[in-house]
C-alpha cells in the first residue's frame, strides 16, 4: 500500500510539473500580454513605457525562459506576485480556495447524502409515479442553467420574500456574538449551497439510480433474492457495492471540481472563490494567478482519483492496489 | 422522507431568522468589479479609482460641470492670476512654471500632507523600475523646487494647455518611502497599500479602508483626521457583485442601498428599472465622455476610398438605433469630442440618415453593380465587411446586428465577429481586424484625441505597439492641428485648431461616430448629494456631501 501512494505521488509530482509548463505555455500563447491591456486601458502611456513596463515584469524574454525562471522560483517555494492583485498569489489564493471549499463542499455533502438514497430509492421501483417524479426532478435540475437557478432562487426569497441575503458573504464585525455571527454566515451560505447542491443532486441521483438499475438486473441478485434474502439485504449488502464504484468516478472526479470553483455560482451569488479567480486571473492576463490556480485544480483532480482508487479497493475486494491493478 | 421534511424545516428556521436592521448612519454601495493594487499610481483602474476618491484625491479634477478644480490645492495656477508662467528652458525650448499651495491636510496619522509627498509621488513615477504604467505625466514635471512644507514650484517641460491639470495622486512619504528605496524593482509588490491596505496613514480623504475581503466587499470609515465637511456615514461599504442581474436584485432586495453609476447597472437595465420602480428611486442619465465608434482599418482597400467610409455613415440610422434601442437616452456622436465639451465645433460635417446619398456615394466609389444584393466594383470585388465587437456586451452587440441589417439595405454586406475583449482588442492594436471594429474610448474635457488620430500614435512593432491610432490614419494636416493645440494656451485659438481636427476627421472618418454613452445613476430618493460627473473624476470624489435626507 505504502509502496502503492509512493509511486502515485511520484506521477503527481511529474503530472503537475508538466501541467505547469503546458499551462503557462498556453497562458503565455494567449493573444496579448499584461501590458496590451494596460495600454488599452491607458491612452497616456506610450512605447516607452509598454517597453519599460515589458522589462519590469520579466515579459520582453522569450516563453520557455520565462517559464525557467519560474520553475526555478516556484522549486524554492517561491510562487511568485499576483499582477492584478500585488500581493503573493497564495496570499490571494488561500481565502479563496477556503471559500470555494466551505461553499462547494457543503453542497457536495449534501447532494452525496441525498443523491445515494435516493437514486437507490428510485431504482428499487422503475416506472412507478414515484420514480417518474424522480427523475423529473433530476431531469429539471440537469436542464435548468445554474444561473437562471439563482435568479429565481434571489428573487424568491431575497427580493420577494426578503428572507435571505442576495448574495456576498457575512459581515461579521469585532464583538459580534458568535451565535449571531454562524447565523449571518449561514444565511448568506443557504441560497448559493441550494443552487449548487441542485444542481449537483440531478446528476447524482440519475447516475446512482442508473447504476443500481443495471446491477439489480444481474443473476447474482436473483440468486440472493432465492436464497430468501430481504429486499433491504438484497439492495444494500449485494447491490449498492456493484452499484456504488461506477458512481464514485464521477465523485472523484467531481472533487476535482470543489477547488476549482462553481464559476457561475459564485458570480451570481457574489461569493469570492477559486473560480472567480481563475477565470479573471485568465482574463486580465495575471499569468502567475491563472497558473498557481489551475495547478491546484489539477492536483485536486489527482488527488480525488488517487482517492477513488483507494476507494475501489474498498468497495471491491476484488481491486488490489499491491499487484497495480487498482 | 423524514430527512427531507427535516431539511425543509430546517431551511425555513433559517430563513425565518430576520434580517439584520441596517443602522441609518451606514451606506451599503455595490459595484461591478474588485480592485487589484491598492497602490494609487501603479495602475490605472475605474473600480478602484471609485473607492480610493473616498480615501484621497487627486490635486485638481474636473467637477460636474467639467470644470478644473483644486482638491488639494488652494487655487488653481493660471496665467491670469501670474501662479503660471511661460518661461525659457535651459535646453532652448518653452516650458511653463507653476506655483501651488497644498491645502491643510493630514493623513491618517496625523502626519501633514507635505511637499515632500509631491516629490515623493514624482520620483517613484519617473524611477524606471517601479511599475507605474503611464510615466509621461510625471515626466514632464522636470524640476520641483521646495518653498516650505505646503508650497512649490513646478516647471513642465513644455508649453500645453492642461498645464494646470495637476491629476497626481499623492503618496505618503513618511510610509512609502522606505519601502521604495530599499527595492525600487520590487516597489509595485511591497508597497504598503496592498500589505498594510488599512493603515490609516495612507488616508487623507473623508474616508479610510477599515476591511477588505477581497472578491467581496470593502468597507470604510470616517478618517478622523480630514480636514474638509465631516462626513455623514459611520460606515461605507462597497459589496463587488459582477453579475448585473445579481446586482439589480440586490437594490431591489434591500441587500445594496445604491449601485455606484460609474460601474453599475447598463443603461438598459436601468431604462427598465425606471418604468417599473422610478417612484422608490432617481434615475439620472448623466452624458459621459465615452465615445461608442467603429474604427475602420484603413489598410483595408475595400475601405480606403472615404466616400465608402461616409456611404456607411450616412446608412446607418442613429437615432433610431439610440430611440428603439435606449429610449433615445444616448446622445448621438458627430465625432470625438462631445457637443458638451467646450471644444466642440457644430461646423464640422454631421451625418444624418440618408441612404439615398449613401447609395450615391457608393455608386461613385465604382461599387455601382449590384449582385444578390450585395455591391461589387468593376474588378468584381464584393464589397463584405467584417464588423468585430466585444463579445459579451449585450448592448454592443444588438447594435451590431441593427448596423449589418442597415448596412445591409445599401449593398454592403457586413459580417458580425463578436470576439472576448481581451481577443479583439489584440486584434485591434496589432491592426490586424477585418475591416471595422466597435468598441469606447473614455475622453477627458478638452482632451486633445492625439493618441487616436495622430500619424505617431499608430501602433506597430517599432513603437512597441503603442498608441491607439487603430485605423492607421495618417494625415499631415491632422498632424499639425494636434501638435498646435496641445501647445495653445489661448482659449479662442486653441477652439479653431479643435474645429479643424473635427472637421478632417468627420471627413476623412477614420472612426464612425456611433454614441456618447450615458452612465445610469439610480439613486434611491432618500439619498441626496450623489453628484454624477461623467468624466473619469468619479462622484465619489465628492463622498463627504453624500447623506440619507433624514439625517
Amino acid at each position: 500500500m505504502s509502496r502503492y501512494l509512493f509511486g502515485r505521488t511520484i506521477q503527481t509530482a511529474i503530472t503537475l510539473a508538466l501541467m505547469s509548463l503546458v499551462v503557462f505555455l498556453l497562458i503565455g500563447l494567449m493573444p496579448g500580454d499584461p501590458i496590451d491591456m494596460m495600454i488599452s486601458g491607458d491612452p497616456s502611456m506610450n512605447s516607452a513605457d509598454a517597453a519599460r513596463l515589458r522589462a519590469a515584469y520579466g515579459l520582453d524574454k522569450p516563453l520557455l525562459e520565462r517559464y525557467a525562471a519560474w520553475a526555478f522560483e516556484a522549486i524554492q517555494g517561491n510562487f511568485g506576485y499576483s499582477r492584478s492583485y500585488g500581493q503573493p498569489v497564495l496570499t490571494v489564493l488561500w481565502p479563496r480556495l477556503l471559500n470555494t471549499l466551505l461553499l462547494a463542499g457543503i453542497a457536495f455533502l449534501i447532494a452525496v447524502a441525498i443523491a445515494l438514497p435516493l437514486g437507490i430509492w428510485a431504482a428499487a421501483r422503475p416506472r412507478s409515479a414515484a420514480d417518474y417524479a424522480i427523475n423529473l426532478f433530476c431531469f429539471a435540475g440537469i436542464s435548468v442553467p445554474s444561473f437562471w437557478l439563482a435568479l429565481l432562487l434571489i428573487m424568491l426569497f431575497s427580493v420577494t420574500l426578503g428572507w435571505l441575503p442576495a448574495g456576498g458573504m457575512a459581515d461579521i464585525r469585532p464583538g459580534t456574538p458568535w451565535m449571531t455571527g454562524l447565523q449571518e454566515q449561514v444565511r448568506h451560505l443557504l441560497l448559493p449551497v441550494l443552487t449548487l447542491t441542485l444542481v449537483q443532486l440531478s446528476s447524482y441521483t440519475r447516475f446512482m439510480r442508473g447504476a443500481m438499475i443495471e446491477v439489480l438486473r444481474q443473476d447474482y441478485i436473483r440468486t440472493a433474492r432465492a436464497k430468501g434474502a430481504s429486499e433491504r439485504v438484497v439492495r444494500w449488502r449485494h447491490a449498492f457495492g456493484n452499484a456504488f464504484t461506477p458512481v464514485l468516478t464521477i465523485l472523484a472526479l467531481s472533487f476535482g471540481g470543489l477547488f476549482s470553483g462553481a464559476l457561475i455560482t459564485e458570480t451570481m451569488f457574489a461569493w469570492p472563490g477559486m473560480g472567480k479567480a481563475i477565470y479573471q486571473a485568465i482574463l486580465e492576463n495575471d499569468y502567475n494567478l491563472a497558473l498557481i490556480g489551475l495547478l491546484i485544480a489539477t492536483a485536486a483532480t489527482i488527488a480525488g482519483n488517487l482517492l477513488a482508487d483507494l476507494a475501489y479497493a474498498w468497495v471491491d475486494p476484488r481491486v488490489s492496489l499491491s499487484a497495480g491493478t487498482a | 422522507m423524514n430527512m427531507i421534511h427535516r431539511l425543509l424545516l430546517l431551511f425555513a428556521a433559517l430563513c425565518a431568522l430576520a434580517t439584520p436592521a441596517r443602522a441609518k448612519d451606514e451606506l451599503v454601495l455595490a459595484m461591478t468589479q474588485m480592485p487589484g493594487t491598492w497602490n494609487p499610481i501603479i495602475s490605472s483602474m475605474l473600480a478602484k479609482s471609485l473607492i480610493s476618491n473616498m480615501t484621497s484625491r487627486p490635486v485638481t479634477a474636473y467637477d460636474a460641470s467639467w470644470k478644473l478644480v483644486c482638491l488639494v490645492c488652494t487655487e488653481l495656477p493660471t496665467i491670469e492670476n501670474g501662479k503660471a508662467r511661460v518661461i525659457d528652458l535651459p535646453d532652448g525650448k518653452k516650458g511653463m512654471e507653476l506655483d501651488v499651495e497644498l491645502r491643510d491636510m493630514r493623513w491618517g496619522d496625523g502626519v501633514p500632507v507635505s511637499a515632500k509627498d509631491v516629490a515623493f509621488t514624482l520620483e517613484v513615477g519617473k524611477h524606471p523600475l517601479s511599475g507605474v504604467a503611464s510615466s509621461e505625466g510625471y515626466k514632464r514635471i522636470i524640476k520641483l523646487d521646495v518653498k516650505d512644507d505646503r508650497r512649490f514650484t513646478m516647471t513642465i517641460d513644455r508649453v500645453t494647455f492642461d498645464y494646470n491639470s495637476i491629476g497626481l495622486q499623492l503618496l505618503p512619504a513618511h510610509v512609502e518611502k522606505p519601502i521604495f528605496d530599499a527595492n525600487p524593482a520590487e516597489y509595485r509588490n511591497k508597497t504598503a497599500y496592498d500589505t498594510q491596505s488599512t493603515n490609516p496613514a495612507l488616508a487623507f480623504g473623508p474616508y479610510r479602508l477599515v476591511e477588505i475581503v477581497p472578491g467581496s466587499r470593502v468597507a470604510l470609515e470616517p478618517n478622523q483626521t480630514w480636514t474638509g465637511e465631516k462626513p455623514h456615514f459611520k460606515r461605507i461599504v462597497i459589496k463587488i457583485i459582477e453579475n448585473t442581474a445579481a446586482l439589480e436584485a440586490n437594490l431591489l432586495s434591500g441587500s445594496v442601498d445604491y449601485v455606484l453609476g460609474e460601474l453599475g447597472l447598463s443603461l438598459d437595465q436601468a431604462i427598465a428599472f425606471e418604468k417599473r420602480h422610478g417612484t422608490k428611486y432617481n434615475v439620472v442619465y448623466k452624458p459621459a465622455l465615452i465615445w461608442e465608434h467603429i474604427d475602420v482599418n484603413l489598410d483595408n482597400k475595400l475601405l480606403a476610398d472615404r466616400r465608402v467610409r461616409q456611404a456607411m455613415l450616412l446608412a446607418i440610422d442613429r437615432k433610431a438605433i439610440s430611440e428603439k434601442l435606449f429610449d433615445g437616452k444616448q446622445p448621438i456622436a458627430h465625432g470625438g469630442i462631445s457637443d458638451l465639451d467646450p471644444m466642440f465645433s457644430p461646423t464640422a460635417r454631421q451625418y444624418s440618415y440618408d441612404p439615398v446619398a449613401a447609395r450615391k456615394l457608393l455608386d461613385e466609389a465604382g461599387f455601382a453593380t449590384i449582385r444578390n444584393n450585395v455591391r461589387q466594383n468593376a474588378a468584381g470585388d464584393r464589397l463584405w465587411i467584417e464588423l468585430g465587437t466585444t463579445a459579451g456586451n449585450r448592448v454592443r452587440e444588438l447594435v451590431a446586428q441593427v448596423i449589418q441589417s442597415q448596412l445591409r439595405q445599401v449593398g454592403i454586406d457586413v459580417r458580425l465577429k463578436a470576439e472576448p475583449p481581451r481577443i479583439f482588442f489584440e486584434a485591434m492594436n496589432r491592426r490586424t481586424y477585418g475591416g471595422l471594429g466597435m468598441y469606447a474610448w473614455v475622453q477627458r474635457p478638452e482632451g486633445v484625441p492625439r493618441s487616436s488620430l495622430h500619424s505617431e500614435e499608430i501602433p506597430s512593432a517599432k513603437n512597441g505597439w503603442s498608441g491607439q491610432n487603430y485605423p492607421g490614419y495618417a494625415n499631415p494636416q491632422m498632424d499639425k492641428a494636434l501638435d498646435a493645440a496641445e501647445r495653445e494656451l489661448d482659449f479662442t485659438k486653441r477652439r479653431a485648431l479643435f474645429a479643424e481636427i473635427q472637421r478632417l476627421a468627420a471627413d476623412d472618418l477614420p472612426s464612425l461616430p456611433l454614441f456618447f454613452r450615458v452612465d445610469p445613476f439610480v439613486i434611491p430618493k432618500a439619498l441626496k448629494g450623489v453628484t454624477p460627473t461623467g468624466t473619469l473624476n468619479s462622484s465619489t470624489l465628492w463622498i463627504e456631501q453624500w447623506r440619507w435626507e433624514t439625517q
